[in-house]
């Protein structure tokens, strides 16, 4: 009896502590352009990418398509790149958990190319732009869940090189 | 390993002990027609009770001797075709088993094989290990052999016997003195540490390959070299390498400009097939090992990966969401159209060719749920093995009556992967011990 107890306590912990993870890893998918606040990364940093463009997009189950909120934290990043034309990007894809590792590595790499291919037709040079397949390799959140899977099925834009300042 | 053919001076011993033991043998009333198991009949077959008793020898190869039985006890117990007759009913000691068995002890308590055998440490150091198989109820030897190799080795003598003692009575190869080679696996969901590790089938000797500072993916080993393939992300470039176990030397395989994965080697060992995904699109190729030219063999908009040949090398079983969705489909291995052959409810993936060419062993992913099964290669006959929240990536033992693939747990924080083996009637499995998780599996051919 005392040992059941335990375990349903546990797995509360466990969702909460879930819960808690996805706010802070969820950082991306606003579909505003965000001000920077006082205080904030400063313009051009690889945080203010990350922070307040957005660097990731997400996608629906087994598929590579942009949804229009992609599209959205697209253009604020080809706007960004714009700005700052020394930036070099890595994009990755990824995928959940559900799924073969060979087949998710495909998909992970139709993912990284839906993002590459739209950066590229709003002006980015596709010669800033390499791409990396990581399947489920690299989860963002850890869960067996939709919400989680909701976050692992990515595309991150990674600046490798060319940011001003740091 | 040098492996003496039977010693006359021993065959001659055998002979004449069973001769006089038939003077006094009571009439045996036979509970199989012969010492045989028919692996793939019709019927599954019922465990056949085996006595293993410890191998005799004297001082300190007395302990090598047990040791010995109770890793032939283990294979085969483990096999689900034989029942191991606990070694306390035993009523003859291993010694005077030495000069011959008495068959009605041991029909006494219900063995129907019996395995006799001892163990010496030779003048120069080396072991020698000798075993008869006994046919308790026709009160014969159905085989028997000898074997010297260094100490160290004593396992695989052991894995060895096993085989002989399967093979004497199924009629077909056994598969135990084969290796694994998996991906270790350590660490948090979001940072996890990968990294080539081998072992015996059993889960002994085991030893890492490469030191976890890369993402290492889906090893194969070669059928014919001591070389395995695999997907590794060296400077975060995603591609197929070759990798030389007894060397540790590792090359790139091939010069491809995009991510290359998925590798499998063809039945012949000369070529390896595999994926490239180029700007979102993934096709199979196979590269010659010899000339190291590729060629591609699929090419349409859809994915097209987990390429694995049929033991002939004339076929390729792969998966393709050409259709809408991830199915099997079968080609000529030299490329070109393919035969859709799965239609079961669900997606289908990751399917492998058995060595027997008779199944496919493939992932199945339905209304949230994984399993692996089996189907002809004209997509009859689909039986499920196996089911779970995740398990994935079969791989079939040499003689193609066993797939070993792995298994993952849900969750987050304490997420496990594990290997398992499962028979292909489903009836038997067990769980492969490993140091930390497991994915990934590939079973070895018999070795050399």
């Amino acid at each position: 009896m005392t040992m059941k107890v335990f375990t349903l306590c546990a797995a509360v912990l466990l969702l909460v502590a879930c819960g808690s993870s996805e706010e802070t890893v969820s950082t991306g998918g606003g579909g505003t352009v965000a001000t920077p606040a006082p205080g904030g990364p400063r313009a051009g940093t690889v945080e203010d990418f990350q922070i307040n463009v957005g660097d990731r997009v997400f996608f629906a189950l087994d598929s590579s398509e942009l949804s229009p909120e992609a599209r959205s934290t697209l253009d604020r990043q080809a706007a960004w790149l714009a700005q700052y034309p020394q930036a070099q990007l890595r994009i990755e894809g990824h995928a959940d958990e559900r799924g073969t590792r060979e087949y998710n590595l495909a998909l992970g790499d139709r993912r990284a190319n839906a993002v590459r291919n739209y950066l590229v037709s709003q002006g980015v040079a596709s010669s800033r732009l390499e791409t990396i397949s990581y399947g489920k390799e690299r989860p963002a959140v850890v869960g067996s869940n939709e919400s989680a899977w909701a976050q692992n099925r990515r595309g991150v834009s990674v600046i490798t090189s060319g940011a001003p300042i740091n | 390993m040098i492996v003496d053919s039977r010693l006359p001076r021993l065959t001659a011993y055998a002979v004449g002990f069973v001769t006089l033991l038939l003077l006094y043998a009571v009439q045996a009333v036979p509970a199989r027609a012969e010492l045989r198991i028919d692996i793939f009949g019709p019927n599954p077959p019922e465990p056949m009770p085996i006595a293993i008793p410890a191998f005799s020898g004297s001082g300190a190869d007395q302990q090598r001797g047990q040791e010995i039985a109770s890793v032939i006890a283990a294979d085969l117990e483990r096999s689900g075709l034989f029942r191991v007759v606990d070694p306390n009913a035993y009523i003859q000691d291993p010694d005077s088993l030495l000069v011959g068995p008495r068959f009605a002890d041991w029909r006494l308590i219900n063995a129907e094989a019996l395995v006799s055998g001892s163990v010496q440490t030779q003048g120069d150091g080396r072991l020698r290990a000798e075993f008869r198989l006994w046919d308790v109820i026709a009160e014969t030897e159905a085989t028997g052999q000898a074997y010297q190799t260094e100490q160290e080795n004593w396992r695989r003598i052991a894995h060895i016997i096993a085989d002989q003692i399967y093979e004497r009575i199924t009629g077909e190869s056994g598969y135990f003195d084969t290796r694994i080679v998996y991906v270790s696996e350590s660490g948090p969901a979001t940072a996890r540490v990968k990294r080539l590790a081998i072992m015996d089938q059993d889960g002994a000797n085991h030893r890492y390959l490469t030191n976890g500072d890369t993402l290492v993916l889906t090893p194969r080993f070669s059928p014919t070299t001591q070389e395995i393939t695999f997907l590794a992300y060296y400077d975060d470039q995603p591609r197929v390498y070759l990798f030389n176990i007894d060397s540790g030397r590792r090359e790139l395989l091939g010069n491809f400009p995009s991510m290359t994965f998925s590798p499998r080697f063809s039945p012949d060992g000369n070529s390896v097939v595999m994926s490239q995904a180029q700007g979102g699109n993934t096709d199979i190729y196979v590269m010659d090992l010899r000339t190291r030219s590729a060629r591609r063999l699929t090419s349409n908009p859809g994915i097209d990966t987990a390429p694995s040949f049929s033991p002939d090398g004339n076929q390729i079983v792969f998966e393709s969401d050409r259709g809408g969705s991830q199915q099997i489909y079968v080609m000529g291995a030299g490329g070109g159209g393919g035969q859709r052959i799965s239609f079961g409810p669900g997606r289908y993936g990751s399917p492998v060719w058995s060595p027997r060419g008779d199944l496919i062993a493939f992932t199945r992913q339905h209304q949230g749920r994984f399993a692996i099964g089996v189907m002809r290669p004209d997509g009859t006959g689909e039986r499920i093995l196996a089911e779970a929240f995740h398990m994935e990536g079969p791989t079939w033992a040499p003689n193609g009556r066993m797939i070993m693939y792995f298994t993952e747990s849900s969750g987050g924080g304490g997420r496990s992967a594990r290997l398992q083996v499962v028979s292909i009637d489903g009836r038997t499995s067990w769980a492969v011990p490993t140091p930390l998780d497991g994915s990934d599996p590939a079973w070895s051919s018999l070795l050399p």
